[in-house]
């Protein structure tokens, strides 16, 4: 799995859940929920089909590590290798 | 042999367009299957049929608008006779947007084979040439022209529906949502002599359970505090019934069962308040299943009959992205709503001490006809007691 693959994997799911919103148009260091628009059930959403996709638990507890699309990137790349 | 009517969706809905058949002739059907999409202000609400049986034929076209009540399929009963599926393919899908005459009951005892010629209004070449690609029901088909969405990226091996094209706001049903909002609000605000009760309430038990819960649980099985929201003002709405039910005809009828409207903001605009049945009802987990499920379809536009046309007391909440406090405009017929704010760390006395806690405002919006202060705070002092002891729900 390289890191553009997992990069192309949130971008899919968050164009899922928030198709309005063009990934070029966020800023990746800023809170996740906010760029996106997205409220904890959507967010449980992404962290579900994520955790599916890439077979990682995805703990509550680390939800902090997930805080921003960039920390979410790092976090997934640092998790699957 | 019985008849499957437009059903009403609502006080305010007067009519209906039949948007998808689901089920084709001659397939069976059971109580609770979904055998049709009607397009109302509100989107498109999956219809469910209420008895066994078998759909015997669709009485009105795709595409066709008809009043509240009209037939529109026949539904043979399980214990009629058994009658063989036709061979004949059924007559193709006639163009949705030319006004087209209802159908004439077909008397059911008549042989259905051959089939009279069905009436073909003129068909665009274009709309025909379409059809022998790719079958897409109307709706879906107005949706992918609105935003522009290529439906032969969808191939052609089954029938396109509402629910195949990517979730993308159009104009034009938001403003027809922004309708609908504004008929029931203003109606409420017109009818309803609403009273409104605050207090703010201590979270942190309840968020620390769910966090105890999720500890160990994959994402899937994960709780959101909403599912504690759901259950506490349930279980206090059965305790005191002149909250949850709906007032018609100059009179209040207190609800059996708690089925909560959910206040599910849509992107593009708008929002939607569809019931979670009988709230009260199984363990947390399950309950959380069917919050997901709910959450999920609403925001693909995708309703239930029941769903939209039920709810006994309606809960709206913030979420964690908020501010501190909502007070709701009831949605008419029901009596009352209840509204959760969004949680933040605020300095609270516990036993002479000052501790950081986790508190939001909660607030009672309720109809004077019904009920009056005193009740409405003791009914809003039961949801708070639940979700300060978590473990009760």
């Amino acid at each position: 799995m390289t890191n553009s693959d997992i990069r192309a994997m949130i971008t899919t799911q968050l164009g899922r859940i928030a198709p309005d919103i063009p990934i070029e148009s966020i800023d990746p260091k800023a809170d996740l929920r906010d760029e996106f628009d997205i409220d904890s059930m959507d967010f449980l959403t992404l962290i579900t089909a994520l955790g599916r996709e890439l077979s990682l638990p995805m703990p509550e507890a680390d939800y902090d590590q997930m805080r921003s699309f960039d920390d979410l990137l790092t976090y997934l790349q640092t998790n699957t290798n | 042999m019985s008849q499957f009517l437009m059903p009403s969706l609502g006080a305010d809905m007067a009519d209906g367009i039949l948007v998808e058949q689901l089920i084709a002739r001659g397939d069976p059907v059971h109580r609770g299957d979904i055998i049709a999409a009607v397009e109302t202000q509100k989107g498109a609400i999956e219809i469910e049929v209420f008895e066994d049986g078998f759909l015997d034929d669709w009485l009105v076209p795709l595409g066709t608008k008809v009043a509240v009540g009209t037939p529109i399929a026949n539904i043979r009963t399980s214990d009629t006779p058994d009658i063989p599926k036709p061979v004949d393919p059924p007559p193709p899908p006639r163009p949705s947007e030319a006004p087209q005459p209802t159908d004439p009951v077909v008397p059911p005892d008549l042989p259905e084979d051959p089939m009279p010629p069905p009436y073909q209004p003129p068909v665009q070449p274009e709309e025909l040439a379409g059809q022998d690609r790719q079958r897409v029901s109307p709706a879906a088909r107005r949706r992918a022209a609105q935003i522009g969405f290529d439906l032969s990226a969808l191939g052609t091996d089954r029938i396109i529906a509402l629910g195949d094209l990517p979730d993308t706001p159009a104009a034009e049903p938001m403003s027809a949502m922004r309708q609908a909002i504004s008929a029931a609000m203003s109606r409420s605000k017109r009818e309803i002599p609403h009273y409104y009760l605050s207090d703010s309430i201590d979270l942190t038990a309840a968020e620390d359970f769910i966090t105890l819960h999720n500890a160990n649980q994959p994402p899937d099985t994960r709780l959101a505090i909403g599912a504690l929201y759901v259950r506490a003002v349930a279980l206090a709405a059965q305790a005191f019934p002149e909250f949850n039910g709906h007032f018609e005809n100059e009179q209040f009828a207190p609800a059996p069962a708690v089925h909560l409207g959910m206040a599910i903001n849509l992107r593009g605009g708008g929002l939607a308040a569809p019931a979670l049945h009988d709230a009260s009802e199984g363990d947390l987990d399950a309950l959380m299943a069917r919050l997901r499920d709910l959450v999920a379809r609403v925001k693909k536009g995708r309703f239930r009959a029941r769903e939209l046309a039920d709810p006994t007391i309606t809960l709206t909440s913030l979420g964690d992205r908020g501010v501190r406090g909502i007070t709701g405009v009831i949605f008419p017929p029901q009596v009352a709503i209840v509204g959760i704010g969004t949680p933040s760390v605020q300095a609270a006395v516990i036993d002479d001490q000052i501790k950081p806690r986790r508190i939001a405002d909660i607030t009672l919006a309720a109809d004077h006809r019904v009920s009056d202060g005193h009740r409405g705070a003791r009914f809003l002092r039961a949801i708070i007691d639940h979700l300060q002891h978590p473990e009760t729900l």
